[in-house]
């Protein structure tokens, strides 16, 4: 499998000024025909792409190329290059497109793109949905694409008329003449189709939009509220069958011997097989006529599991041989001077332990497979769809171009659906290659079980952070010495080349130290373990921010000073958009203004990642030993809010994600290799009755827009802990909290 | 075979009687509007009413529905109730992924039928069995009274 985008920034930190259009570099934009008619716009890559391969060229029809498609009836049906799973680009990647058209939003459409060259993100080079990217990495893209498509409308609509191009107008997806000529853009589509693409194209004023940054609705909220929307789970091929794997205890793990019997004696199971499993391991998998009967079947097996030569993590041993390390100095990230702590007025201590997170979406992994000789079709909410095209190429033994990749709407993900082993795809693979061989031609849908989703690995990995910090006497940090013990995400994996820089993953220390200016002094131990690990939204600032916003909020008490003033006054030049944010969540929130209520208190946190500072102003109390959380105002600085109507349950959704991190038994935990958890009744996860009030507020800006998906959630966990110490008097720094054993 | 009223229909279904209503739906009638989540009763993603009352269909075997009318996801947009609930969440915006979203309409439904104007406490109590894993509770909270306020 090549991979050709690791020279070109990283997935955790991609850069804002990455918004500018890949398409000149890349390859070029074409118009062309489709079946039914209409102006097609799409996006070619040179000696690439499906066609490329192809026994002839293509005839007229390609309408899996298109990004955009105007047709007769005057649809306009956007291709969104990114998976949709609750973060809004279904919607706001048309609107991009929309507003440069100047369609009539009513009369717009989204459609998840399938895997294919054209749809590789343009910042990271291969398709995927990541690094809270959609909109920062596709927002020049998209634009362009809208406005080569008016300004071929208009070329058409010149012609026709006999009128200079200038003297045309477009409104709500209408062609305007000098004399009053209407037309509507399905009715001048096939003319426009015939008109070059222009080169080059000039994108509006941000002063002259109409739908960018206005409240949008989201184009698929009535097909989600009427159990209309099909996701992956609720695909059938036909004739498919259902499977459902036994896998090992053990992560790695395989099967000695197996009886199938009293499986095969279910009604409905129609084969039961051994199968090759994720980490070279082994497993039993049913075949059914549906799920009940394949779990059925899944529960009568007699598996004797051979689990040696694998190793067995235990978390309790884990954690101490994490604390252990972390008194040694690791692998450099950044260096400072740390000559004055040693003589420091006042010094701060601490040690911070994170447990395993499982992503745990609402819909569990699924996919439907159909493995031919010569192709493989698969259908699945894939977020990384270049990668996984090419593990399943490379397990069924075809080339990619042969795996035709559908993307389905996804139920969540937050970072399990973008596998750089494509573990649940490469086993379905497996899964279709062992029933073919035992004589069967059927399609196959592959079902996770929760308890297979949460004991099935690639966790948010586990950490320890030691920090030592010293303050002189006026409060400032002088010296701050910082280890952090973790597993590293990408190492091993076709990512190492571009995550992994001088030893050290960088999704494993990004969000630590910015934008303060301290001498921090920061190192990293790299730890090997049997636990398969992931990204899990917004990545290693699931614990950095944590640790630093604590950290800096222990530095303002001992300094005597107000924490919002603290932080602003440490903040250096890269913190501008940070002070704005946290101004306005002040300003909005009240902070430092109203009094509140007896038992409740304040707490406060800022936080960059993704290029996008989320600032929190929190109330909380404490009430018979258990913190609540009541009241969250938010201040963002994403820059363009392309649709404040997404970003407010973005952060909505985010915050309540990070609040889930802090509620008891919010922890994977493994105890001799095996996971102790197995469902929503061990591992804890945010409802109803958790959820604060959320107050969002957006900084105007007009500079290109950075990520949302993500950011939301750092900066949760530590301004409620912040808002926890000053009830209390306790640091909290281990998660999930524990007021007591604090 | 076992017969079910579904949807105000009386409809054949060839599965094991153990089989949940779950699953009787999704794979033996192609209704998949009603979700599986986790297959326990601890998400609530596959609430359907079975005689009015919201139930967890992942856990009750169609055994024990026989004779009783289960209501789903797909009649709401027929129910006085069930379709002010429906445009209430469209209005207000509420599905993110929308996976949980047929379990919670099933749920605020069955809520507005019985309490037509719900605190937040009531809201909050009554949809605790519906896990949001994306974090829409607040607009949840929002759209249930709105759904109130149309059906008043």
């Amino acid at each position: 499998m090549r991979i050709e985008w690791l020279n070109q920034g990283t997935i955790a930190s991609a850069s804002a000024g990455a918004a500018t259009s890949g398409m000149s570099r890349r390859g070029f934009m074409k118009a062309g025909a489709v079946a039914g008619g209409g102006l097609v716009l799409g996006f070619f890559m040179p000696g690439a792409g499906r066609w490329a391969n192809a026994q002839q060229a293509p005839a007229k029809v390609y309408e899996p190329n298109a990004f955009l498609h105007i047709a007769p009836d005057n649809t306009v049906t956007v291709q969104v290059n990114r998976l949709e799973f609750g973060q809004g680009v279904q919607t706001s990647l048309p609107m991009l497109i929309a507003e440069e058209l100047d369609a009539d939003w009513s009369q717009v459409r989204g459609a998840l793109a399938p895997a294919g060259d054209q749809y590789k993100d343009p910042a990271f080079g291969i398709q995927i949905t990541g690094g809270s990217g959609s909109i920062a990495h596709s927002y020049t893209q998209y634009r362009e694409i809208g406005a080569k498509a008016r300004q071929m409308l208009i070329a058409a609509a010149a012609e026709q008329w006999k009128v200079p191009a200038s003297q045309i107008k477009t409104s709500k997806g209408t062609l305007i003449g000098p004399a009053g000529q209407k037309a509507t853009y399905g009715s001048l589509a096939d003319a426009a189709m015939k008109q070059p693409v222009p080169a080059t194209v000039q994108l509006k004023d941000p002063k002259d939009f109409t739908l960018i940054g206005k409240p949008t609705r989201r184009l698929d909220a009535r097909a989600k509220s009427t159990g209309k929307q099909t996701f992956g789970m609720d695909f059938k091929a036909p004739e498919s069958k259902v499977a459902v794997v036994a896998r090992p205890p053990v992560f790695g793990a395989k099967v000695a011997k197996f009886d199938a019997s009293k499986a095969k004696a279910i009604k409905g199971v129609i084969d039961v097989l051994e199968v090759k499993t994720d980490r070279g391991g082994s497993g039993v998998v049913v075949i059914a006529d549906g799920y009940w009967p394949a779990k059925s079947g899944r529960e009568v097996l007699a598996i004797e599991w051979d689990t040696s030569g694998v190793d067995k993590v235990s978390s309790a041993k884990q954690v101490e041989e994490y604390k252990a390390l972390s008194q040694k100095a690791g692998t450099p990230v950044r260096t400072a001077d740390t000559s004055k702590l040693a003589g420091a007025a006042k010094k701060i201590s601490a040690v911070y332990e994170f447990p395993y997170l499982a992503h745990a979406p609402m819909e569990p992994l699924n996919c439907v497979i159909d493995l031919r000789k010569d192709g493989c079709t698969v259908w699945a909410g894939s977020q990384f769809q270049t990668v996984d095209q090419g593990a399943i190429a490379a397990t069924a033994g075809l080339k990619p171009e042969q795996v035709v990749l559908n993307t389905m709407m996804a139920g969540g993900g937050f970072g399990r659906r973008a596998v750089p082993t494509s573990d649940y795809l490469v086993e379905a693979v497996n899964i279709a290659k062992v029933w073919q061989a035992a004589g069967h031609t059927q399609p196959i849908k592959v079902i996770w079980s929760r308890e297979d989703d949460i004991k099935g690995g690639y966790y948010r990995p586990s950490h320890v952070h030691r920090a030592n910090i010293g303050l002189d006497a006026k409060g400032e940090i002088v010296g701050w010495d910082h280890v952090i013990v973790g597993q590293s995400i990408t190492s091993g994996t076709p990512f190492e080349p571009m995550m992994v820089k001088n030893g050290v993953d960088a999704t494993m220390v990004e969000g630590m130290g910015e934008p303060y200016e301290v001498p921090l002094n920061l190192t990293a131990h790299t730890v090997k373990a049997n636990v398969p690990v992931l990204w899990w939204r917004s990545v290693g600032s699931t614990h950095t921010a944590f640790v630093m916003e604590t950290l800096i909020d222990e530095a303002a008490h001992a300094a005597k000073m107000d924490p919002v003033a603290y932080r602003k006054k440490i903040m250096g030049e890269k913190g501008k958009r940070h002070a704005a944010a946290l101004d306005l969540a002040v300003a909005k929130s009240g902070y430092g203004k109203k009094a509140l209520p007896k038992g409740q208190a304040w707490g406060v946190a800022v936080h960059e990642s993704f290029n996008t500072v989320i600032a929190y102003v929190v109330v909380a109390s404490v009430k018979n030993g258990t913190p609540k959380l009541h009241k969250v105002t938010a201040g963002v600085h994403c820059n363009t809010a392309v649709n404040p109507m997404t970003i407010e349950a973005q952060i909505q959704g985010a915050a309540l994600m990070g609040l889930g991190m802090t509620l008891p038994g919010a922890a994977i935990t493994l105890k001799d290799g095996v996971v102790e958890q197995q469902n929503f009744s061990d591992y804890t996860v945010a409802r109803m009755t958790d959820m604060p009030a959320i107050d969002v507020h957006i900084v105007p800006s007009n500079d290109p827009p950075t990520g949302m998906g993500e950011p939301g959630l750092p900066p949760l966990a530590p301004a409620f802990a912040n808002a926890l110490f000053k009830l209390t008097g306790k640091r909290l720094r281990k998660l999930p909290f524990d007021l007591q054993s604090a | 075979m076992i017969t079910l009223n579904i949807n105000g229909k009386d409809v054949q279904v060839d599965a094991d009687p153990s089989t949940p209503i779950l699953w009787a739906l999704r794979d033996n009638l192609n209704m998949t509007g009603t979700k599986f989540g986790c297959g326990m009763a601890l998400c609530g993603a596959c609430t359907v009413h079975l005689g009015g009352q919201a139930i967890r269909s992942c856990v009750t075997p169609i055994s024990a529905a026989e004779g009783q009318k289960i209501t789903t996801i797909e009649a709401m947009e027929s129910d006085k109730v069930g379709k002010a609930v429906q445009d209430a969440w469209v209005k207000i915006d509420v599905p993110q992924c929308g996976y949980c979203q047929s379990g919670q309409i099933m749920s605020a439904t069955a809520l507005l039928r019985t309490n037509k104007n719900p605190s937040d406490a009531e809201i909050d109590n009554a949809m605790a069995g519906n896990i949001c894993r994306c974090g829409t509770y607040q607009r949840i909270r929002v759209a249930i009274k709105d759904a109130a306020k149309a059906i008043a």
